[in-house]
């Protein structure tokens, strides 16, 4: 990739040897051009879908933008820092509303991630085994990813329906384990629904990814496990795991961010005003926005929640490559 | 290598995260013009029974309307969900529909964006004046004090529906015309998985008119004299207390009613669940659900007992639905030339007695299809005894932020817990510190 547009000189041209035709060097200028052509479009989408609209979010989270102004945002006035001591005043309700709506968010993606990857890996391991009717069972797990969202989190809502809905009629009607038919979609229990839901749309996805990071582990290890005598449970913990690292990695990462953005599940399972117990931030974001429309104290959220994510991102890649490079050693 | 690949990582990362903080924004030129004269794109909002039936009922009407003007209208209906955000990103972009309905509670809160085009005297002249239309709805399209920013379409208000079937079993011989009797025939009722009042208490818009006008009774409203929030006052408080009660307290209306936000409780009391609904125009989703007129009656909606009484106590909104053309549209010639066939004498009769409103246009109001007994309630309620909501621009926030706490008010009673004064006052308070200042 060093490659300089110069002819070669010195050492590695032998005495007499012909000069480099004007032909080759233009080659070379097109090779040394070329993969930067190619990244263009990329960088170029990159920059319109994501750094511009970036920017501009945070411009307008210094500024006093309601509906006055969103026909022309950037005559909005200024407001410094206003929209951000307002989100991070926590004794007043509107900062006291979004803490409360990160603690929630934070308990819904430690457990929905910890179970997807759970149910994932398990499923993974066990999928290992040759049996009769594996490639069945394989394709029916990847259902619930391969299911539009919209269609599948509006099933989920129809089911969680307290008079009508599947889920009373199973644990009330049918096995008697409550009392009276629960709510689902109000009150306390939406956080169990909205759980539910997540695990159920998300786990698939750990599925695949450690069912592909398992095909990468050499068999014979496995067997030479087994000859030494080393049990199931033992070739999990010392041979599976630790080979599964990188991947884990990747995965707890990529599914802490979906889970701790999502906006789709709580959207459709609960419209635009969340029960409370179910107020993930997204949601909250959203409503500030595009509800409340004050655009300037939605963008200052969203700018806090984005360094928020930097800040664990970053602090996981360096604990995950400490643990690597201590691995290596 | 390493480093290569944790900036990569990071890369990654800051492009996944970056879709947190995509907020687009942008301008729109002023004014409209006529640079496209032979098309127009429509927004209705969903009125009848479903966006296919408004489909088959609107296409006719627009073809008409093509073959008078050469016109071709683009027709889009918008489901009530989603039409505020969709008009609300149309005004960020300036890539809007022509024309568009809105409801008419919105109407403040949309002029102040200023993406609407303003109805002053010369635009209300190339639709025929303003005289044409009634009072009370034009008090609804914007602001007061500015000119306004729709033209009425459609106009509504509360009823309340009762089944003359299940009043008879109970032994009731007519419809409440008070609370107290409503809650005291209510307790008649509810019994054996039967219910005396339907409510949708996860629509915050429905929860909002029904706060609204109980204030109304109880002397209060949720804004003062210059526009400024007033959630906590003591009427506001009690208002929304005697709405919760009605589930939490005196038990008349099912806790299941509390999650209800689709028109569930028009097909309960459709399906003899529910012997009454406090709805605007029933009478077409009610046949839809194989309800046949005969079998339901309709009766102002209740006023508090004693002065001022049935006949003049405030006891709906003025509900309906206004007509407004974007501003920066590329046929204002065309737009107003199909707000004026649209509010004609001929297409407001038609149209209304489709959707079994009542139009808002005075001489289309004579017709005697709109003397039916359930629509002369209607009438009457709008002449006499409805108020327009709060024409603010911080409406719709107001919607969401209060009709927020009465849903969840009302989920807290459907799980046991009735409302106190105390934990009414405290959720309209954080409701209130949730508006915007300005």
């Amino acid at each position: 990739m060093t490659v300089t547009a110069q002819p070669a000189v010195g050492k590695e041209a032998p005495p007499g040897a012909p000069a480099p035709t004007p032909r080759r060097r233009t080659g070379r200028v097109r090779r040394n051009v070329l993969p930067y052509l190619l990244l263009l479009p990329a960088l170029l989408l990159e920059l319109l879908v994501h750094l511009v609209p970036m920017v501009i979010g945070i411009v307008m989270s210094f500024k006093e933008l309601t509906q006055f102004y969103i026909r022309d945002w950037g005559a909005a006035p200024w407001a410094a820092f206003d929209n951000y001591t307002v989100s991070v005043d926590f004794d007043a309700p509107i900062g006291k509303a979004l803490l409360h709506s990160f603690f929630v968010t934070c308990a819904f993606t430690v457990l929905s991630v910890g179970l997807c990857w759970l149910l994932g890996t398990t499923a993974a391991v066990y999928m290992q085994e040759n049996f009769r009717g594996r490639g069945f069972l394989r394709a029916v797990f990847l259902v619930p990813y391969a299911l539009p969202v919209y269609a599948a989190v509006i099933t989920w809502a129809f089911m969680f329906q307290r008079d009508n809905g599947l889920v009373n009629h199973v644990l009330h009607d049918q096995l008697g384990l409550t009392d009276s038919p629960s709510f689902w979609l109000i009150g306390d229990n939406s956080f169990v629904a909205l759980l539910v839901v997540s695990v159920w749309k998300g786990w698939p996805f750990a599925f695949l990814i450690v069912m592909a990071g398992l095909q990468n582990i050499p068999r014979e290890l496995y067997e030479a496990a087994s000859i030494d005598g080393a049990g199931m449970l033992q070739q999990l913990r010392r041979i599976t795991l630790p080979s599964l690292r990188p991947v884990n990695q990747v995965l707890v990462l990529v599914l802490f961010l979906w889970t701790f953005n999502d906006f789709n599940t709580p959207y459709v399972l609960f419209g635009r005003a969340a029960p409370e117990a179910a107020d993930l931030i997204s949601i909250h974001i959203y409503q500030s926005s595009f509800v409340t429309w004050n655009f300037g104290a939605g963008s200052a959220m969203s700018v806090l929640l984005l360094l928020f994510l930097l800040v664990v991102t970053g602090v996981y890649l360096v604990l995950t490559s400490r643990g690597r490079r201590a691995a290596d050693a | 290598m390493r480093r290569t690949r944790a900036a990569a990582a990071s890369a990654v990362t800051v492009s996944l995260l970056a879709a947190a903080t995509a907020c687009g924004g942008g301008s729109s030129t002023d004014g409209g013009s006529n640079d496209s004269p032979k098309t127009l794109t429509y927004w209705a909002s969903n009125q009848g029974a479903s966006i296919e039936a408004d489909k088959k009922i609107l296409t006719p009407e627009l073809k008409k309307f093509e073959k008078q003007t050469g016109i071709k209208v683009k027709l889009e209906v918008v489901p009530w969900s989603d039409l505020l955000n969709r008009i609300l990103a149309a005004t960020t972009s300036g890539q809007g529909p022509d024309v568009l309905n809105i409801g008419n509670t919105w109407s403040a809160s949309l002029q102040a964006t200023g993406a609407l085009l303003p109805w002053d005297a010369k635009n209300f002249a190339t639709i025929g004046g303003k005289d044409r239309f009634v009072e009370s709805a034009l008090g609804s399209a914007g602001a007061t004090g500015s000119d306004p920013a729709a033209v009425p379409l459609y106009s509504m208000a509360y009823a309340l529906y009762y089944n003359k079937k299940m009043f008879e079993d109970a032994g009731i011989s007519g419809p409440p015309a008070t609370w107290d009797d409503l809650v005291a025939d209510g307790k008649k009722i509810s019994k054996d998985g039967k219910w005396a009042l339907g409510a949708e208490g996860s629509n915050l818009s429905e929860n909002i008119h029904h706060v609204f006008v109980l204030a109304k009774q109880h002397g209060a409203d949720f804004f003062d004299a210059d526009g400024k929030p007033d959630f906590t006052s003591d009427g506001a408080v009690a208002a929304v207390k005697q709405y919760v009660d009605l589930m939490g307290k005196d038990k008349v209306v099912a806790p299941g009613n509390a999650e209800y936000a689709q028109n569930q409780s028009l097909q309960d009391f459709a399906k003899d669940k529910t012997a009454m609904v406090m709805w605007q125009t029933a009478a077409t989703t009610l046949k839809a659900h194989g309800m046949s007129d005969d079998e339901w009656g309709v009766a102002p909606v209740p006023v508090q007992s004693g002065t001022p009484g049935a006949d003049t106590a405030v006891n709906s909104m003025v509900a309906g639905i206004n007509m407004a053309v974007f501003k920066n549209t590329d046929n204002i010639g065309g737009a107003q030339k199909f707000v004026k066939f649209m509010t004609s004498d001929a297409e407001q009769k038609l149209l209304n007695k489709t959707y079994g409103s009542i139009p808002p246009v005075k001489a289309a109001q004579e017709d005697p299809a709109f003397d039916t007994p359930a629509l002369k309630v209607i009438r009457d309620t709008l002449a006499k005894s409805a108020a327009p909501l709060p024409q603010v621009p911080n409406e719709s926030q107001f919607e969401t932020a209060v009709g927020t706490a009465v849903k969840e008010l009302l989920a807290d009673a459907a799980a046991g817990r009735p409302a106190t004064t105390a934990s009414v006052k405290e959720k309209l308070d954080e409701a209130q510190q949730q508006m915007p200042k300005k």
